[in-house]
């Protein structure tokens, strides 16, 4: 969901560094802060976003989305089979009446929901099908598919290993699970891991998390208001975020946690709307992601190019192997860890199934990817990088174009809609920072307010500056939590698998058991 | 045979006077116990931060504990001095369902709930929830004004 930036940067960045009288006007502070910054992070960077020699697939988004296949087959498509069980979690069914009162199954959900829909569903979609056709659909699905088993894998190491401490407040993730787990298979490294995962967090948290949706969340607005300074926008939601975290004025989150899922079933009733309306299209446009899929329907790269930018939008959106969600999961309450991994395996399809693939039917259905009347393929822009579009839209105003061709004034829903999401992407991550930033640094008022105010200064930075490398570096640094992730999950998916099996056998013998209501 | 009648309280005057009335009704019967029930309002299905999450463990405890503090014990020593048999239980959850449940659960065969007064915070506990439990109860309900 963070990456998109660097699809609108980069051809920014491109057109400045093409003019070079241009780029010695433009040399102002911002410029030289950039420039340092990227020749200090480009090889670091570009190591993370590397291609496979001799094609551009990036290296990470295969690693996502081999550690997804490979889950998925260790735990026996424990998607597919949990997947009524999972909805019968979340739904209460299995909740001791008297354990009401603490974090329910569905409030973790949702809470790591908030952090991952956003403007990867609304922005990142329309990149995709932008640039791959409507036949990257087809391979952003089956990525979410696969994505389920990772999320389950990582979510249920998250509460199985988290800290619960005296006070009764209790503290998961990644940087958890990796120092107990190693310890307990007697592994060496654990730590050192867990240390290097935790700096990658922090830094994701302050970049993918926070400066690239105060930045985005800025553009939405200029877009509507006119043009004016960043900062004005990054110091009013500083502040907001400020009340939140720092000042624990509960009330805003709690408005933003409970606006955000409205605005979420508003999108995609929006999106359903359109599909109905035009019900006559819908088979035809599953014609087109399938056909796309296999033949790319004349799209640069053809089926390789669908199938990439598939890939990547799915891995990029609901964050499968990164780690953020076993966070966020870890605060559940129960007996049994392996019944949030079943929860989280939701995530990746209401995220990527379900609402990417609206988003993606809306753009299809609108007609707004041009197609050659002749040949029945996909026209190329000018450049020949991406599909033409009637208004030469690509991402989140392309999606924007397609829901106004079915409701005139969606638009502003949807400028809302990426601002809020923008706020609440920001609280959840953080949250993640934070919980980082203490495996480091210890807990304690302190420690935590030191991070709270560098978080908050961070976001006036991103709305203000079109940082393209800090932005870049931020989304490495998620895509790096992936990497030491899912190596450590690599070795700790053992111990899921023993949970799994003891808990599908008590399952089966029914010595777990429905509680009535 | 004991008489178990559950007194749902809501911290408000109508609690108190629901109070008084189930010790006019308990001293006409020969054996009869009194369970005070507070019950606090929550959903599992709400929207609540990462953080709000993390530390909602504690939190629970501290409502448990306030309310038991400030409303059951109260009440159920107030009780005992009258000379009844009483105990209490402070819960989460849906005021009418887990009211119900709880009497049902500890062999009650009446409940009795104060009519909830008018100001906001008790009136969207109790207000509603009244109405609700009148209608759904497994056992009789006297709803005192």
């Amino acid at each position: 969901m963070f990456n998109t930036s660097r699809f609108w940067l980069t051809p920014a960045l491109a057109s400045v560094a093409a003019s070079p009288l241009a780029a010695q006007e433009a040399m102002g502070i911002d410029q030289k802060v950039n420039e340092a910054f990227a020749s200090l992070t480009g090889p670091f960077v570009s190591l993370i976003f590397a291609p496979f020699p001799g094609t551009n697939f990036p290296w990470i988004v295969m690693w996502l989305v081999v550690a997804a296949t490979i889950f998925t087959i260790y735990f026996g498509f424990v998607q597919f089979r949990f997947f009524k069980h999972a909805i019968q979690l979340v739904k209460g069914d299995y909740s001791d009446p008297n354990d009401a009162g603490e974090v329910s199954h569905f409030q973790a959900l949702a809470t790591a929901l908030s952090g991952t829909v956003g403007l990867g569903n609304i922005a990142g979609v329309a990149v995709a099908v932008g640039i791959g056709g409507p036949g990257a659909t087809f391979w952003m699905i089956l990525a979410g598919l696969l994505g389920m088993a990772s999320k389950f894998t990582e979510c249920t190491l998250g509460v199985k290993y988290r800290n619960e401490y005296q006070d009764g407040s209790v503290s998961g993730g990644p940087m958890y699970y990796i120092s107990k787990g190693f310890n307990e298979l007697g592994l060496p490294g654990g730590k050192i891991l867990a240390v290097v995962f935790s700096i990658f967090c922090i830094l994701g948290a302050l970049g993918g998390g926070n400066m690239f949706q105060a930045n985005q969340a800025h553009a939405q607005i200029s877009g509507i208001v006119g043009e004016y300074p960043g900062w004005i926008t990054g110091i009013i939601f500083a502040g907001v975020v400020f009340a939140v975290i720092v000042g624990g004025i509960k009330s805003i989150a709690n408005v933003t946690e409970k606006v955000v899922p409205i605005m979420g079933i508003l999108y995609v009733g929006a999106a359903l709307i359109i599909l109905v309306v035009n019900y006559d299209m819908i088979g035809w446009a599953f014609g087109q992601i399938f056909a796309g899929a296999f033949t790319g329907l004349g799209v640069a790269g053809g089926m390789v190019g669908a199938l990439i930018q598939g890939f990547k939008r799915a891995a990029f959106s609901n964050e499968a192997g990164v780690g953020s969600a076993a966070i966020a999961h870890s605060a559940v309450k129960t007996k049994e860890p392996i019944t949030e991994g079943f929860v989280s395996l939701l995530e990746p399809l209401i995220d990527t199934v379900v609402i990417c693939t609206m988003t993606a039917l809306v753009i299809v259905i609108s007609q707004q990817l041009i197609i050659d009347p002749e040949t029945g393929n996909y026209m190329l822009n000018e450049a020949g990088t991406a599909i033409a579009t009637v208004d030469g839209n690509s991402g989140v105003s392309l999606t924007s174009a397609a829901f106004a061709s079915g409701i005139s004034w969606f638009p502003f829903v949807l400028a809302i809609a990426v601002i809020l999401f923008a706020f609440s992407t920001m609280i959840s991550w953080s949250y993640y920072g934070l919980k980082a930033w203490t495996y480091l640094f210890g807990e304690g008022k302190t420690s935590e307010l030191v991070f709270k105010v560098i978080f908050c200064i961070f976001i006036v930075i991103g709305a203000a500056a079109s940082l393209g490398p800090v932005i870049d570096f931020s989304d490495a640094a998620i895509f790096a939590m992936a990497v030491v992730n899912i190596f450590c999950l690599y070795f700790l998916m053992k111990l899921v698998k023993k949970e799994l099996a003891s808990y599908a056998s008590r399952l089966d013998s029914g010595e777990i058991k429905k509680f009535s209501h | 045979m004991t008489v178990k009648i559950v007194i749902g309280l809501d911290g408000t005057d109508t609690g108190e006077r629901a109070l008084t009335f189930a010790k006019e009704l308990a001293a006409k019967i020969d054996d009869c116990e009194l369970l005070v029930i507070y019950v606090i309002e929550w959903s599992p299905f709400t929207f609540q931060t990462a953080e709000e999450n993390a530390q909602r463990h504690k939190r629970r405890e501290e409502e448990v504990e306030l309310a038991t503090s400030r409303i059951v014990e109260p009440a159920i020593a107030a009780l005992k001095e009258a000379g009844f048999k009483a105990s209490g239980l402070v819960r989460h959850g849906d005021v009418a369902e887990t009211l119900n449940r709880l009497t049902v659960e500890n062999g009650a065969t009446q409940i009795i709930v104060g009519r909830g007064s008018s100001d906001g915070f008790a009136k969207r506990i109790f207000g509603s929830s009244t109405q609700s439990l009148v209608m759904h109860a497994d056992v009789p309900v006297t709803v005192v004004g």
